[in-house]
């Protein structure tokens, strides 16, 4: 949602997981995946639950995703490019007590 | 081919928020070679976030709640000191080298002294749900706003105490996204108890103003606040979709897709903890912090402290904090005004004295200190408070035994979001004081590295740099 309708910013285009979304230009990639309505950014380690951002400054470590194939990048850091493509990242391990895990 | 050999300079900066910025003014304007490291693309800290880039109306908006910073950055601007942006330090040594990593590539710094202007980050606030995708910290919302002018997704709902659920509640209201409830978790008789701490000074009483005016503001737009509120949860199958709290003598639920949680903020000790500087705990705020005395020197000599990473005190106090940091770094380097020092140290002294009453007025419920059983206390290898208990029981006695046997504090956030519960639970299955039980040892890398950027710190000339 913009909060700025006066000074209304460029708009960039990027995808997650290969869904086209939008976000204004200088936005972190984790405020535009929020902003897209996108609210798990990957799995917890250990329960395989969903994890989403939650400090937006760095330390947490929650909001890590695939930028462009390069992982474990925290998206609150990150700034949004035209193009980007930002992936979920695979379980750290396969969820305890199923045999194929999740993929 | 980007270089790899180790840059010196007198004066490092870690951090440019309001402390690091000052300090590094100052420094400069002295006239000594001045490095300033952040995280961060621009300057500005967590309070003047956003402020460096923005533009039209948005600029107008940040510059109205932080009046300060707009002449800061220009004047950073202006210094003459070496900038480096959106670095990530991952290790600092007693004997000053700073280890950290830009754009994928490993570099060194060392300083002839140090000041860590680490900041501060929210107080970890473990109740049921908390981990959900959904739940974000009300700092984070502030992030957001201020660096993209983006409201989380709605309809959103904050819990806990502090001026900052206020400030932040205020700031979603302007943006046109208000939230649907406050669920104010402050103590009830935490009030009584401050009050023997309220302040007389001008500038306190300013303080308290603006909180009082955030208050009517809110009030006036028809925010419900549900004061007292205990046994909060957040509600979900997979993320978070309601909370669920007592409210005086009924539990009520509100639906919500974006749950924004605070009680505080803490000093950032993770590099002061990693270097091995003497650290206490601070019983009036709840935290740890790492020794200072009155001219911001740590434990360990040519290290200095700025700002709120020394103890919560706020920006304000944050920029005279950093000047006095610089002063005693410059010591030895350039000539120091007594005068100016004792300027500084006055105006801090004004800046702190509203803290005893803030820190007693917003003491965080117990119910997020010592977390029930079933509540995860670390969200990296989900690790309940139940967990914890039961390795102190069986015999860890100190945060490092519960993280060597439990895994608590061991994923990449590095105890970040964990350590000061972790501490909390052994004091209280121990009897012992939070002071006694200690805190996590901390090492280097402070931050993830990869062995790319390892690699590149190796003098290399076949390397390719891309």
């Amino acid at each position: 949602m913009e909060l700025d309708a006066t000074n209304t910013p460029k708009t960039v285009r990027l995808s997650f997981e290969g869904t086209a979304i939008e976000a204004p230009a200088g936005a972190t990639v984790a405020a535009a995946l929020l902003a897209a309505d996108i609210i798990a950014f990957g799995t917890r380690p250990v329960s395989g639950l969903p994890r989403g951002a939650f400090c937006m400054m760095g330390t947490c470590f929650e909001c890590m995703v695939e930028i462009d194939g390069i992982a474990n990048r925290q998206a609150c850091l990150e700034t949004v490019q035209e193009g980007q493509n930002i992936r979920r990242m695979p379980p750290r391990i396969p969820t305890k007590g199923q045999g194929d895990g999740d993929d | 081919m980007a270089t790899t050999e180790c840059t010196q300079v007198d004066v490092a900066v870690l951090g440019a928020g309001p402390s690091g910025m000052a300090a590094a003014i100052h420094a400069a304007e002295a006239g000594v070679d001045v490095a300033l490291i952040d995280e961060h693309p621009q300057a500005g800290g967590a309070i003047w976030r956003g402020l460096a880039n923005a533009s039209g109306s948005r600029r107008q908006t940040l510059l109205r709640d932080y009046p300060d910073g707009g002449a800061m950055l220009d004047r950073l601007g202006a210094a003459k000191l070496r900038r480096i942006h959106a670095a990530t330090v991952w290790e600092v040594t007693r004997d000053r080298v700073i280890f950290y990593s830009q754009a994928g590539v490993a570099r060194q710094l060392a300083a002839r002294r140090i000041i860590l202007a680490n900041g501060a980050l929210e107080r970890p606030m473990p109740f049921p749900g908390w981990t959900m995708p959904g739940v974000l910290t009300a700092g984070a919302a502030q992030i957001m706003l201020k660096t993209s002018g983006i409201t989380p997704p709605g309809p959103v709902v904050m819990a806990g105490s502090g001026p900052l659920v206020l400030l932040v509640a205020a700031q979603l209201l302007e943006a046109g996204q208000p939230p649907e409830a406050i669920i104010d978790t402050t103590p009830r008789g935490n009030w009584k108890r401050a009050l023997r701490h309220l302040p007389v000074q001008s500038s306190a009483r300013q303080i308290l103003a603006k909180g009082l005016k955030l208050k009517r503001d809110l009030r006036r737009a028809g925010i419900p606040v549900y004061r007292g509120a205990t046994d909060l949860e957040a509600l979900g199958d997979e993320t978070v979709s309601g909370v669920r709290f007592r409210h005086r003598t009924h539990m009520t639920t509100l639906n919500c897709s974006t749950l924004l949680v605070h009680c505080g903020v803490v000093p950032n000790t993770q590099i002061s903890r990693a270097i091995g500087l003497d650290h206490v705990w601070d019983e009036t705020g709840q935290f740890w912090r790492p020794h200072v005395d009155d001219m911001q020197r740590s434990s360990v000599a040519g290290i200095l402290i700025a700002g709120d990473g020394g103890g919560i005190a706020g920006a304000e106090a944050a920029v005279h904090s950093g000047r006095i940091a610089a002063m005693a770094a410059l010591d030895g380097l350039a000539d120091v005004s007594e005068t100016a020092f004792d300027h500084e140290r006055k105006a801090l002294a004004r800046h702190k004295a509203i803290r005893p009453f803030l820190d007693t007025f917003y003491a965080p419920a117990a119910e997020f200190q010592r977390p029930g059983n079933d509540t995860i206390v670390c969200r990296c290898e989900e690790v309940t408070a139940g967990q914890i208990r039961q390795l102190v029981r069986q015999g860890c006695h100190d945060p490092n035994a519960v993280k060597s046997l439990g895994r608590a504090g061991m994923g990449p956030c590095q105890g970040r979001y964990c350590g000061q519960t972790v501490s909390r639970l052994v004091a209280e299955v121990r009897n012992e004081p939070v002071s006694d039980v200690g805190y996590f040892r901390l090492r280097p890398p402070i931050k993830p590295v990869t062995l790319g950027e390892l690699a590149s710190l190796t003098p290399d000339e076949a390397r390719n740099d891309g």
